[in-house]
């Protein structure tokens, strides 16, 4: 470990001192990380930006509920595919400096600005931080819908659809998507799209999440529908006919809190 | 071969009413053949703090000496315990940072909050936090475990119970498994007392 690891906190970046173990990766024995299997889109309706996304994380479902949408600014969101400890890395970094720079401008950020921002990061690193997204928002320019890729590059359209279940999602879009759509009809087609991305697409699935923002109003629709409920556990639950065998108890007791009563009566000697 | 899957291992922790538990198998191998019998993969933080580090053994121990390193550090400064939630965003930040070249272990937390409410945790190797309700699994038996403690695991069960589930779930997960195994080692831990436990398991 070298010196300068130990002088902590880090100023921040990423640390490349163990990159060494790219031997390791070069002899065949490549980590993997939790990719998410995933659908995710968002469309501009009448007045404002949808978002939706599935819940399930990894190729073994490690997570049946996550939260693909990620917060952003109050109105910007931004949903994520690809490597998970990227998308969530890069959309906290984002919102952290979005945030700093509302205390410094002192108005509303523009999805534009969430926008440069994440695709600056992503060229930097060139391709390296694995995250697709679909950023939407309603600024004083009226409402946005972006889609980044891993590498930087970024589109600009009324509708769009990322991660694996895209192609299934995008047929839905483009033969149902109309200009000037109500909310209402807006959050169908949304939860049209997803749903024909839970049942098509093999790495998608569990509930449909979607997010609306309009002008000064938002709303998070966690587990907006529930499409695959888990309907076959056991109600009385699971019991054991034998005990387990214990080789070695130690319980150690907690020490209680002490109470510090101020002014309270000095003890006595 | 995975370098995760170099040394073996099988990590659990599970959540009760008022109470959590937080169990490992008990091997270290080499690929197949097996080291030691009596390892430690889940360590202490503070009195209601456990982390379970699985993967590979050597970036294991580092990783927890430099946890402890930044907890006491925390300590000093602010003169109180970390929060569970503090804690396992410090886990993924220290994780993250070596995003291209990470240490090849992936953490379970499971923590006591003030309020005595139980919190579980866990990531990848490279800091992607899953939050869950009922239960967190790790190691090469996770596939197996998944699915014992999907049968098993029933909402807000006291301690004796839960150490029962926790137990039986990952026994009967680590059978399966021939990286993992010979035995497993069981925290419960209580807003009043941890209770530890070593199990007998198959040695084979």
């Amino acid at each position: 470990m070298s010196k300068s690891e130990v002088d902590v906190p880090p100023k921040g970046g990423f640390s490349f001192d163990l990159c060494k173990n790219d031997m390791l990766s070069k002899n065949g024995v490549k980590p993997s990380y939790r990719k998410t299997g995933t659908t995710i889109v968002g469309m501009i309706f009448q007045v404002g930006v949808i978002l939706g996304a599935d819940t399930t994380e990894g190729p073994i479902v490690c997570d049946k509920n996550c939260e693909k949408i990620h917060y952003m600014a109050p109105n910007i969101y931004c949903c994520g595919a690809g490597t998970a400890a990227d998308t969530e890395a890069v959309t906290d970094m984002v919102s952290s400096q979005l945030q700093l720079h509302r205390y410094h401008a002192g108005q509303e950020s523009r999805v534009v600005t969430a926008l440069t921002l994440l695709k600056k990061h992503l060229f930097n690193y060139q391709r390296h931080v694995s995250a697709a997204l679909v950023l939407g928002g309603v600024d004083v320019t009226g409402p946005h819908l972006h889609t980044i890729y891993p590498h930087g590059s970024t589109d600009t359209l009324p509708f769009a659809t990322m991660g694996s279940g895209s192609l299934a999602t995008m047929a839905v879009f483009e033969s149902e998507y109309k200009e000037g759509m109500t909310v209402e009809d807006g959050i169908k087609l949304v939860c049209d799209a997803m749903q024909s991305g839970i049942f098509n697409d093999l790495g998608s699935g569990s509930n449909v999440d979607a997010c609306v923002i309009t002008k000064r109003h938002k709303e998070y629709l966690r587990n907006h529908l529930l499409p695959n409920p888990y309907s076959y556990i056991n109600p009385k639950g699971y019991g054991f006919p034998k005990k387990i065998e214990v080789l070695l108890t130690k319980i150690t007791p907690l020490r209680e809190e002490v109470q510090v009563i101020e002014g309270g009566e000095a003890m006595e000697k | 071969m995975s370098i995760f899957e170099y040394n073996g291992s099988a990590l659990v922790a599970m959540v009760g009413k008022e109470c959590f538990a937080i169990a490992s198998d008990r091997r270290l191998g080499v690929q197949l053949q097996t080291i030691a019998t009596d390892f430690q993969r889940i360590f202490k933080i503070h009195d209601r703090l456990f982390i379970g580090l699985s993967g590979l053994a050597t970036d294991a121990q580092t990783l927890y000496q430099r946890l402890v390193f930044r907890h006491k550090l925390y300590q000093l400064r602010e003169e109180r315990d970390m929060k569970p939630e503090t804690f396992a965003s410090l886990v993924s930040a220290l994780l993250y940072e070596k995003r291209f070249g990470p240490y090849f272990c992936q953490p379970v937390i499971a923590g006591l909050s003030d309020e005595n409410k139980p919190f579980i945790c866990t990531m990848d190797s490279i800091g992607a936090k899953e939050l869950a309700k009922d239960f967190v699994v790790a190691g090469t038996a996770s596939e197996s475990l998944y699915g014992a403690c999907e049968a098993m695991f029933k909402e807000n069960m006291e301690p004796e119970e839960l150490f029962e589930t926790v137990s039986q779930a990952l026994l009967s997960s680590v059978d399966r498994d021939c990286l993992s195994g010979w035995g497993g080692h069981v925290y419960v831990v209580t807003p009043t007392e941890v209770r530890e436990r070593i199990l007998k398991g198959r040695m084979d």
